[in-house]
């Protein structure tokens, strides 16, 4: 990610070519962020206006708006150019509100949580 | 700078990259750079369903320290000339 002349600005691999397009972060704890790219680095650190989180649990959708987002470089996993012709989400997918994802989120969590605990005691019967 | 080289040449191609989170992309390779940072052109989820957040994405940056493998196509590697270029590296010319 060097600072490339703006001729071969857009045959390398920096970021410029996404500057102040929506993109979506894809962070390394599995969280979604979208935003406008204002800026960035070498590190991909990178600043986004007007972010949100996008929270998904199975059918259900919600965005959470959070404003500028400085991001720190090492938490980035992908940095995704959000085509604004297609749809976002596949058709079958709801957008709720932000009770009610927290709600579904924590549903998941506890089963999960309630799945591990139910293996963990059943592991004397030797599953694999 | 070897892989780096090695990637430059690839650029064009098709490959799956696979990250560190098990999310496999697919994708024509756009470029590279020293940090084996990738770009992706045409990207499609190989598992679209278990990652829909995915869909409307079509161009992508990937930082190289999440890359787990990169799957090339078979006619991409040239094994006799990669194994050159590793022992002239090495002997540091």
């Amino acid at each position: 990610m060097s600072w490339a002349s703006p001729d071969d600005v857009f045959l390398s691999t920096s970021l410029a070519t996404y500057l102040d397009k929506k993109i979506l972060v894809l962070l390394r704890d599995g969280r979604k962020l979208l935003g406008l790219l204002r800026s960035f680095d070498q590190f991909a650190n990178v600043v986004l206006e007007g972010a949100c989180e996008r929270i998904i649990v199975g059918d259900l959708y919600c965005d959470i708006p959070l404003g500028l987002y400085v991001i720190r470089g090492e938490n980035v996993v992908l940095i995704g150019e959000l085509d604004l012709e297609k749809d976002e989400l596949p058709p079958h997918m709801t957008r709720v509100s932000t009770a009610e994802i927290k709600r579904a989120q924590k549903a998941e969590r506890d089963a999960t949580v309630l799945k591990g605990s139910m293996r963990k005691r059943m592991e004397f019967l030797d599953f694999d | 700078m070897l892989f780096f080289s090695y990637f430059k040449d690839l650029v064009g191609r098709e490959v799956t990259v696979e990250l560190k989170n098990d999310l496999a992309i697919r994708g024509t390779l756009h470029s590279v750079d020293q940090y084996l940072n990738i770009k992706l052109e045409n990207t499609r989820v190989v598992d679209q369903d278990k990652y829909p957040h995915m869909l409307s994405v079509r161009n992508c940056f990937i930082r190289g320290s999440v890359v787990r493998y990169v799957q090339l196509p078979p006619d991409g590697v040239d094994v006799d000339l990669l194994h050159d270029a590793t022992r002239r590296e090495a002997r540091g010319g």
